[in-house]
């Protein structure tokens, strides 16, 4: 990829959260037998009509008041004109001209530096439904049940340079839409699809031909399909090719992209305003509703981390990468003085997020609540147990060994586990190592640094990790000169 | 019997003096006897009608009764009728049976009235003369060579011929005004929006208004009441009170201001028609109505706008009939491609296929601002010409359509003859307003010329008390075909 620019812009589908369609009163639920959730409406029998979900309108000016975007108080649906066996009415409803959203922005992190991708809108439409190719023996079956569904389609501007970058934007914008409760995120369904627009060029010259590749339902997938296709793109120009525009699918099982239609057709979708619908007027007050409504935005959010409690952009970032876990180490670090709360953070960041992900459990069902494991943090800052000693607590605690907020401290006291800080027995126990490993003792007197390590590892053996490490050295430095 | 007026049949039903199965049997069996010859009817479903007709009569039994309880009428076929055989007058949707009742249907059923059957209409409503359905021309009653005007013209000749007092069309360009100009029966249009929308077959959209025919004013104003009002399914529908359309019938006209737009008068307009519209006038006058002359500049252009704006509405409305879903299917294909071309080719006819290609043909990319673009911007100039023209007057008034009944054949390979059959009429639907159509006399063929009264908007209670007190007044609403 050396002397090559890649530069990406991505259009996501959100599937809205809302109970029912965008245009009729038929269930949005996943997962019915085919047809049993497409109403009159949804089958477009002849005359029937739209009528605009009140919800999706109020899910989509969240969107757009958490990324800083214009919601225009005025915008237009318009009918896109095609033909498809699982597009009922023959146009999709859609906004073009006149979105609900326009402008506005996302912060990502990359590694741990930040950067801003611009949004250029995003519009309210109905899903289509789903063509069937097996089980009809050549025919084609169709089903109506997610015609209608309402989506929020979110472009970028092409402000990505990498496949980093767009997978980060993908992960910021799948947070952010669960965050305010818009969208469900689930991508094994399909509620959170992206389009991914791919072109490379030499840097500083114009914007090169690009490809867009359709329906990348996973991080990994995205991640992938853009390196294959920037691979691709930049071999096609290096062997002296044009890139042609066109469609690509991805196709994990090959790991690679290729064109969607084997013809290039010139489809002219005929918008036009749909006389069906008035446009969507949204008024000053509407807006202050939703606004009041709005939870702390995840950028508000990580600054605030950093300012409290000094955390670095990365640590929170994953910190809030979804709401629940942001809500789960608020709750734990609530008042906690910096230090405290750092390690608040790594341990939700590490062993409770290492610990979710082996059961394949939400942190809303984690088996140590924030408060236990703030006063499991309490105990490792006011030196009653290590570091080490607290993944024992905390395994114990997970498995339901004891209950309560002070859970941590029963499982110290009835195991036994408080840290040997009576310098008396330290010294004593010292003694009996020192004279034990005599050989160590000389090794360390002869100038070998490792053989002190040995000597304070010997010492927390015969404490069964008891003892205060800190200690333990000065004790042993003390003894040994 | 037939003769009567809704308005005293539904006080024979109160009296006891009939039974609506009775009356229902009575206007079947009409039907039966003279639809071979005037083709308004597509579908009768005695039995359907008849247990309609016995619920009817429980619920007048019960003490349940409105002034619509029992009266059979008839509905376009445009109205998706739950159980019926809903057809738009198109083979396309020759084997569709609606699972669902249109809001007009719901209402006036509601209200307790019987559906006769549905009436026979230009194929997708595209049509001024009923020729362009797929069962078949509507034939006038006063000269069964002549047509019926279009594309309500099955409902209006129901009602011309005494086969329903009262019937159900609607008007995207003038189709409930011009037929019942025709016929020489009344036809209202309502301004957009008081009617829903909902489950009446789509032509153009933003046009289109169903209303009710009848004989008279005094009927029209019965039928609205159970066919207006507001419904959430139809987002165009407007959020009113319940209106009681009869109540100003009564009100006596005097100093009621009469606008009269030279554009309706110009030269082209034939001298028997001319004559039966400012005879009219001339009784208003006598009834105390002052006239003013108006102006509609923009009225010209009224046509070449409407044929831009309703074809592409159309185009797209019309999509959904592909053979996917319902509807008709072509019986052998190849692939996909194939099915949805021979399907769409052999279901329509060449009426609603020429304006799906002039409707794609001004939406597609490059000719869009030049030919829709424009004509919204047209469309606003002749609603404005319509706010101006009401700063002067209550009503305006002229005649209906430029021409009486055409003989049938006559204008069929002529598009743009048979769309200037609307050139009076259109201009109202573009502007969203009111209008209405009433006998005011006849030609040297003996055939019935309309006047047409245009209203402010929702002004219809004050257009049916123009209307009857002008039928208090005259007899033309009562005049009937021979042998009707």
């Amino acid at each position: 990829m050396n002397g090559w620019e890649v530069v990406i812009g991505l259009e996501t589908h959100v599937q809205l959260s809302t109970r029912s369609k965008i245009f009729s009163g038929a269930s949005t639920a996943f997962g019915a037998a085919p047809n049993t959730q497409a109403s009159a409406v949804d089958i477009a029998l002849p005359g029937v009509l739209p009528v605009l979900n009140k919800s999706a309108v109020e899910k989509a000016i969240r969107f757009g008041l958490s990324v800083g975007a214009r919601v225009n108080r005025r915008s237009i649906f318009a009918r896109k004109n095609y033909f498809y066996p699982d597009l009922p009415k023959g146009y999709q409803i859609s906004q073009y001209e006149l979105p609900v959203v326009e402008g506005g922005s996302l912060t990502i992190v990359v590694g741990d530096a930040e950067k801003t991708v611009k949004l250029t809108r995003a519009h309210l439409e109905e899903d289509a439904g789903k063509s069937l190719h097996e089980d009809f023996h050549g025919e084609t079956g169709i089903d109506l049940n997610r015609a209608g569904t309402p989506l929020l389609e979110i472009v970028t501007e092409p402000d990505m340079r990498s496949s980093a970058e767009a997978v980060a934007y993908a992960k910021a914008l799948h947070g952010l839409v669960r965050w305010i409760d818009i969208c469900d995120g689930n991508m094994q369904e399909g509620s959170f699809r992206c389009d991914a627009n791919v072109s490379v060029r030499r840097p500083g010259e114009a914007l090169g031909t690009r490809c867009e590749i359709k329906n990348l339902n996973s991080f990994r997938f995205l991640e992938r399909a853009i390196e294959y296709e920037v691979r691709r793109q930049i071999e096609v120009i290096e062997d002296g090719g044009t890139v042609r525009q066109e469609t690509r699918l991805y196709d994990p099982d090959r790991d690679e992209t290729r064109p969607m239609r084997s013809k290039e057709d010139a489809h002219d979708y005929r918008y036009f305003p749909d006389p069906d619908l008035l446009p969507l007027e949204i008024t000053e007050p509407q807006l202050a509703e939703v606004q009041a409504a709005l939870p702390e935005l995840p950028q508000v959010r990580r600054e605030r981390y950093a300012s409290e409690y000094s955390l670095t952009a990365y640590d929170a970032s994953v910190l809030t990468s979804s709401r629940e876990i942001a809500d789960y180490f608020d709750a734990a670090a609530a008042g906690a003085p910096a230090a405290t709360a750092k390690l608040v953070a790594n341990w939700v960041a590490g062993p409770l997020s290492a610990k979710l992900n082996d059961a394949n459990l939400d942190i809303g069902e984690a088996k140590v609540g924030a408060k236990q494991l703030r006063k499991l943090v309490e105990r490792i800052a006011d030196g009653t147990i290590s570091n080490k000693i607290a993944r024992e607590v905390f395994d114990a605690i997970w498995e339901g060994e004891a209950s309560g907020d002070d859970a941590a401290d029963a499982i110290i006291d009835k195991r036994g586990l408080r840290q040997i800080s009576d310098s008396g027995e330290l010294e004593k126990i010292a003694d009996e190592v020192l004279a034990k490993n005599a050989q160590q003792v000389a090794d360390y007197r002869g100038g070998k640094e490792k053989a002190f390590n040995a000597l304070v590892g010997q010492v927390m053996k015969a404490t069964k990790g008891k003892a205060n490490p800190q200690q333990v050295t000065e004790i042993l430095k003390r003894k040994l000169t | 019997m037939h003769r009567e007026s809704l308005k005293s049949l539904s006080e024979a039903l109160a009296g006891g003096k009939i039974s609506s199965v009775e009356l229902t049997q009575l206007f079947l069996k009409r039907i039966a006897g003279f639809n071979a010859r005037y083709n308004a009817f597509v579908t009768v479903d005695e039995e359907r009608s008849l247990a309609q007709a016995r619920e009817a009569d429980n619920a007048r039994a019960a003490g349940r009764a409105g002034p619509l309880t029992g009266i059979p009428i008839a509905q376009k076929d445009i109205f998706c009728a739950k159980g019926w055989l809903t057809t738009c007058g198109s083979k396309m949707l020759s084997n569709f049976v609606s699972p669902y009742d249109a809001h007009v249907v719901e209402r006036l059923n509601e209200a307790g009235a019987v559906t006769l059957g549905k009436t026979n209409m230009d194929e997708f409503a595209m049509g001024s003369s009923n020729e362009s359905s797929f069962y078949g021309p509507v034939r006038n009653p006063w000269n069964v060579d002549c047509v019926s005007g279009g594309s309500s013209g099955g409902s209006a000749v129901a009602v011309a011929a005494r086969l329903a007092p009262a019937a159900t069309a609607t008007d995207t360009g003038g189709s409930i005004r011009q037929p019942a100009a025709m016929v020489g029966v009344s036809g209202l249009k309502p301004t957009y929006g008081v009617c829903s929308r909902y489950g009446m077959i789509a032509f153009a959209s933003s046009l289109d208004q169903a209303g009710p025919m009848a004989k008279s004013a005094e009927d029209m104003a019965l039928m609205m009441n159970s066919m207006a009002g507001f419904d959430a399914r139809d987002s165009t529908s407007l959020e009113r009170p319940l209106e009681d359309y009869s109540r100003d019938l009564a009100k006596p006209l005097a100093g009621l201001r009469i606008g009269l737009p030279k554009e309706f008068f110009a030269a082209g307009l034939p001298a028997d028609i001319a004559q039966s519209v400012e005879a009219a006038i001339a009784d208003y006058r006598k009834l105390g109505a002052t006239t003013v002359e108006v102006a509609l500049p923009n009225m010209k252009l009224s046509v070449p706008v409407y044929y831009v704006l309703a074809p592409a509405e159309a185009s797209s409305n019309l999509a959904r009939y592909d053979g996917v879903r319902y509807g008709y299917r072509t019986p052998e294909y190849r692939d996909l491609e194939e099915m949805y071309e021979k399907t769409r080719a052999e279901g329509f006819g060449a009426e609603v296929k020429r304006r799906i290609l002039i409707g794609t043909y001004v939406l597609s990319h490059g000719y869009y601002d030049a030919y829709y673009i424009r004509a919204q911007k047209l469309r606003r100039l002749i609603a404005q010409d319509f706010v101006k023209a009401f700063e002067q007057c209550d009503v305006i008034m002229g005649p209906t359509s430029p021409s009486t009944a055409f003989r049938i054949g006559e204008k069929s390979s002529d598009p743009v003859q048979m769309y200037l059959s609307d050139i009076y009429t259109i201009g109202v639907n573009l502007a969203g307003l009111p209008g209405m159509s009433i006998p005011c006399g006849f030609d040297t063929q003996g055939l019935p010329v309309g006047l047409q009264v245009i209203g402010s908007y929702f002004d219809e209670a004050r257009m049916l008390n123009v209307g009857h007190q002008y039928q208090l007044a005259t007899d033309w609403h009562l005049r009937a075909p021979a042998g009707v």
